[in-house]
């Protein structure tokens, strides 16, 4: 509060922490994503003023933690990690899903705890790396990958593979961040080759079945096959510049599943074609490389790894989902960030980011002590 | 904290990360453009190939429109049924021009012009996202001609469908009412999901009230369907819960008698079982074949049907008003029988005229010399009218209103049929509201006969006879007897509320009334003693005629019409057996002239064949 009074030159958007041009980039993805959304679920407007209304509670979340320096941040992260762990335990005992166990339910209010993990991983390794050597020493990795392993394992046994994925994947990016040798990458990697046949018998059947279809989904083409195969002529169909918005016959005809949520962005490639395809990817590298600018910016080590963990993590949703519904990637349950219709992902996401700006605008804050 | 100083280097911490970070940028980079060329090969290279493919290959969710219900006479006969029929079934999706589309197979099939403007209101009416049907009973030639050139028809596919169809035709028209296609207001207060297969809704009569039982729920199928709009396989089927069927009251035998009587009149016939409140007749004549309009009639069939000086669309029995005439005076004698100013044996000086005190002018009776003095039974049996103007001042305009009220005159009974007439019994409020005039005393006698602005339908007197014949007690009417589930073949009965519509201080004054009615049949100076004879029971009755002032506005006729439509109308209500009463009857006949003469022996005939169905009806002169 006193940095308001000794600086009376700042401007609103600093004064509550907020990164200006990363905002203006995220709002405008967000537009995008109603744009779609409309399209996407059959000209809904009740759909997307709920999204909006969504957006609204992330931006509110994005400000929360923006207010909280990363000093202050630093003393909850142990807290935050026990209690997702605490929640995620909770989750195999007595949780609610459909045919997974993922939710949780207080009353009315529903949620994944797994959901708090995708940012209680990353800010937990950053903070056990923090004060290390680093590059890190086999030993630090080792109880890094611990903390990494441990909800991941969790949230794969409920099952959730496309989380546990992402989940184990924002933890490794801290530890690639971090400086991790090489060699080390390398034996990992091998290690990861030699352990996969066993990673595919511990899979549930629908896992396995995802990922053959896959390899191959000609196999099954009204089964498992049927997502894939669709929306990939969703996608062809649009060719270059699409066929126009609100004119998707594929997504209009109600074939094509999932179209609002995971499969919004085959909606969005066959109204907007190539040519949008590629204005979107451009608006998503506006908040990558603003994003990689404040984590190369930062001042403390914690808050180089944070930010760009979280970018990583960013940018992975989107490759993805995208890879998903371009059909070179199993269909794993990934939504496309900021665009597919749903609120928990868009409010996970919003808080990331806010860790960004807070780790930015606490910089000279920092750099007076 | 100097001591982990020693073992970190924030600024060399700083450069390792920020090389990882452009490292990462860098394989980011790699990635997407990994991601830009899978997505450039699928949308620019192979363009063309998914673009035929999304043409296509389409999987299309289809509505399986429910089966309507059938409707049953009482006796089980089928009235209302579904008929294969063909047609061609346009996805309008799909088709860039419609009226090119269709002007080629109008060539080809010869259809009519009615086919092509009921197709483009129902394209109108629907917004181009479904599929809509040309066209109606194909031939088979219409059909081989279409599948020899069928290639050139994309989105185009013969579809059977269930029609709508009446076996009896005219016969039931007035009670089954009919189908039609579903118009664009009708569509804004439907549940569009659950019309989505189906083209035609109930418009009138039993299809209009029962329209959501007998719809039933629409069933879904997802189906391949090629470019040509062919069906190539069935992927996934949710089976459409058939619409119940119903049974009416109405029986088969009786329905097609009552039109036999009325052949060659316009008139209407109506009977119920006072016991339960069902309707067993109801005709209404002339009638029309609802079949004309279940595909949308064609307009010089319609302007046939509209301008006909008979009026066949007209619903007589539930909607045509009619001056009751002496019909009502049963009611009338136990008014003044409950209200004191009457008692059965009490008699009136009948002269053959009646003055008001303080008035010149003269009312008559029917009979011009007079029925000399005259009670309460003989009144009713000779259907003395001086006796009825003087009870009818005694008791006042008011008090014999507010008492034929009770009988449902002057409100719609609440039948299960749309559009029911209500009836006029006026009393002063009534005419200073519409008329915005006082009542006058010479009124009250015109409406003591039943004249005056006095006007009831058929269904209202059938209704009031079966409350006399029960001694006050009315049910409801009602022509669905049963609703059956025809899977499971599980039948429901509707209820109808049995309730005590008329009170009387004594029972003796039903028993005195009915004896009169009584007399009017089967004693030796009845009106109608003609119509009692060789009854194998006892039955009570009433006749009636009504004088008309004036003739409806809207018909042109020819001047021997027109003194044939001058003619009184004819009317006579009925009911029996007297120790246990199981039918009531109302009937009239526009222009009929006399109710004992015309009217009694329709009555009687219904009676007859519904109370003795052995005995061998023939009508009597």
């Amino acid at each position: 509060m006193s940095a308001l009074l000794i600086n009376p030159t700042k401007s609103i958007l600093e004064r509550m922490h907020l990164d200006g041009p990363l905002l203006g980039a995220i709002v405008l993805v967000c537009m995008f994503g109603l744009v779609v959304l409309y399209s996407a679920s059959g000209e809904s407007s009740d759909m997307v003023s709920r999204q909006a209304i969504r957006f609204g509670l992330g931006l509110v979340a994005m400000l929360v933690m923006a207010q909280i320096s990363p000093d202050r941040l630093l003393r909850w992260i142990p807290g935050m990690y026990a209690l997702g762990i605490a929640l995620l335990v909770l989750v195999a005992i007595i949780g609610i899903g459909r045919g997974s166990q993922r939710w949780l339910s207080f009353g009315p209010v529903q949620f994944q705890p797994s959901e708090i993990m995708k940012l209680a991983v990353p800010l937990m390794t950053a903070w056990y790396l923090r004060n290390r050597i680093l590059p890190p020493g086999l030993g630090t990795v080792a109880a890094a990958l611990i903390i990494i392993g441990l909800p991941a394992l969790l949230i794969f046994e409920q099952p959730d593979l496309g989380t546990a994925v992402l989940v184990t994947a924002a933890g490794i990016f801290v530890l690639f961040l971090s400086g991790v040798r090489w060699r080390l990458i390398g034996i990992a990697a091998g290690i990861m080759l030699a352990v996969l046949p066993a990673v595919w018998f511990l899979m549930h059947d629908y896992q396995r079945q995802r990922v053959l279809t896959m390899l191959d989904p000609q196999a099954d083409p009204l089964g498992a096959g049927y997502h894939s195969i669709q929306s990939v002529i969703a996608i062809g169909s649009g060719a270059t510049y699409g066929k126009g918005w609100l004119n998707g016959t594929q997504s209009h005809l109600e074939f094509l599943p999932e179209r609002h949520t995971d499969f919004i962005f085959a909606v969005y490639c066959e109204e907007f074609g190539f040519v949008g395809v590629v204005v979107l990817l451009l608006a998503y590298m506006l908040i990558i490389s603003r994003a990689f600018a404040i984590a190369m910016q930062a001042q403390t080590v914690f808050g180089r790894l944070i930010a760009g963990s979280i970018t990583m993590t960013f940018f992975i949703y989107i490759f993805v989902n995208m890879g998903m519904v371009a059909g070179v990637l199993p269909v794993v349950g990934v939504p496309l960030p900021l665009i597919s219709y749903g609120g928990t992902s868009a409010v996970t996401l919003m808080a990331g980011f806010g860790i960004l700006m807070s780790v930015h605008t606490h910089r000279r804050f920092n750099a007076a002590l | 904290m100097p001591g982990s100083v020693r073992f970190t280097n924030p600024e060399q911490s700083a450069r390792t990360i920020n090389l990882r970070i452009v490292i990462s940028a860098v394989i980011m980079v790699l990635m997407c453009g990994l991601l830009l060329s899978r997505l450039a090969y699928l949308q620019i290279v192979n363009a063309e190939y998914y673009t035929t493919l999304s043409q296509n290959n389409r999987v299309k969710v289809l509505p399986l429109a429910p089966p309507r219900g059938l409707i049953f006479s009482r006796d089980g006969t089928i009235v209302a049924e579904n008929r294969p029929s063909f047609v061609l079934a346009i996805d309008t999706a799909v088709i860039g021009d419609l009226h090119e589309t269709v002007a080629a197979l109008s060539g080809l099939l010869e259809l009519t012009q009615d086919d092509i403007d009921s197709f483009f209101a129902e394209v109108k009416s629907r917004g181009r996202v479904d599929e809509v049907a040309l066209g109606n009973n194909l031939s088979e030639t219409q059909l081989a001609r279409f599948a020899a050139q069928s290639h050139r028809f994309p989105g185009v596919r013969i579809d059977a469908r269930l029609t709508r169809y009446y076996p009896q035709t005219d016969l039931w028209a007035h009670v089954l009412g009919y189908v039609g296609r579903i118009n664009e207001q009708e569509l804004k207060s439907i549940d569009t999901a659950e019309y989505r297969g189906t083209s035609h809704i109930g418009k009138s009569g039993i299809e209009y009230t029962y329209e959501t039982i007998l719809h039933g729920s629409v069933g879904f199928q997802k189906v391949e369907i090629n470019a040509q709009g062919r069906i190539l396989r069935v992927l996934e089927r949710t089976l459409p819960e058939p619409g119940r069927d119903l049974y009416l009251t109405i029986d088969a035998g009786l329905q097609q008698l009552a039109f036999e009587l009325l052949a060659g009149n316009r008139g209407a016939i109506v009977a119920l079982d006072p016991l339960t409140g069902g309707v067993l007749a109801f005709a209404s004549n002339p009638s029309f074949n609802p079949n004309l309009f279940v595909n949308g009639i064609s307009s010089k069939d319609y302007a046939l049907l509209r301008d006909s000086p008979d009026r066949p669309l007209f619903n007589r029995a539930l909607q045509g008003q009619y001056p009751p005439g002496s019909t009502v005076k049963p009611l009338v004698a136990l008014a003044g029988l409950q209200n004191g100013v009457r008692t059965t044996g009490e008699e009136t000086w009948c002269p053959g005229w009646y003055r008001l005190p303080g008035e010149q002018r003269r009312y008559h009776d029917w009979q011009r010399q007079g029925h000399g003095h005259v009670n309460l039974i003989r009144a009713l049996a000779e259907s003395c009218d001086i006796y009825f103007y003087d009870l009818a001042r005694d008791l006042g305009i008011d008090t014999l209103s507010d008492f034929m009220r009770q009988f449902g005159l002057n409100s719609p009974t609440g039948i299960d049929l749309p559009g029911e007439a209500g009836g006029i019994f006026p009393n002063s409020e009534w005419k200073a509201r519409t008329r915005k005039q006082p009542w006058y005393p010479g009124e009250t006698l015109s409406v003591g006969i039943g004249q005056g602005f006095t006007l009831a339908t058929p269904l209202q007197l059938a209704f009031a006879t079966s409350i006399l014949a029960r001694h006050g007690v009315g049910i409801t009417p009602h022509v669905v007897g049963q609703i059956e589930d025809p899977l499971l073949h599980q039948a429901v009965e509707p209820e109808f509320v049995e309730r005590e519509m008329v009170s009387l201080d004594s029972d003796q004054y039903w028993t005195d009334v009915t004896h009169g009615m009584e007399e009017v049949v089967h004693g030796n100076r009845g009106t109608a003693r003609k119509v009692g004879q060789n009854a194998g029971y006892r039955f009570a009755g009433k006749s009636g005629t009504a004088q008309l002032f004036s003739l409806p506005q809207d018909v042109k006729l020819s001047p021997e019409e027109i003194s044939e439509r001058l003619r009184d109308h004819a009317l006579f209500v009925a009911f029996g057996p007297l120790e246990n009463p199981q039918i009531a009857v109302a009937v009239i006949v526009e222009n009929g002239v006399g109710g004992s003469s015309t009217a009694a022996p329709m009555a009687r005939a219904i009676m007859d064949q519904y109370l003795q169905p052995s005995r061998d009806v023939s009508l009597t002169d």
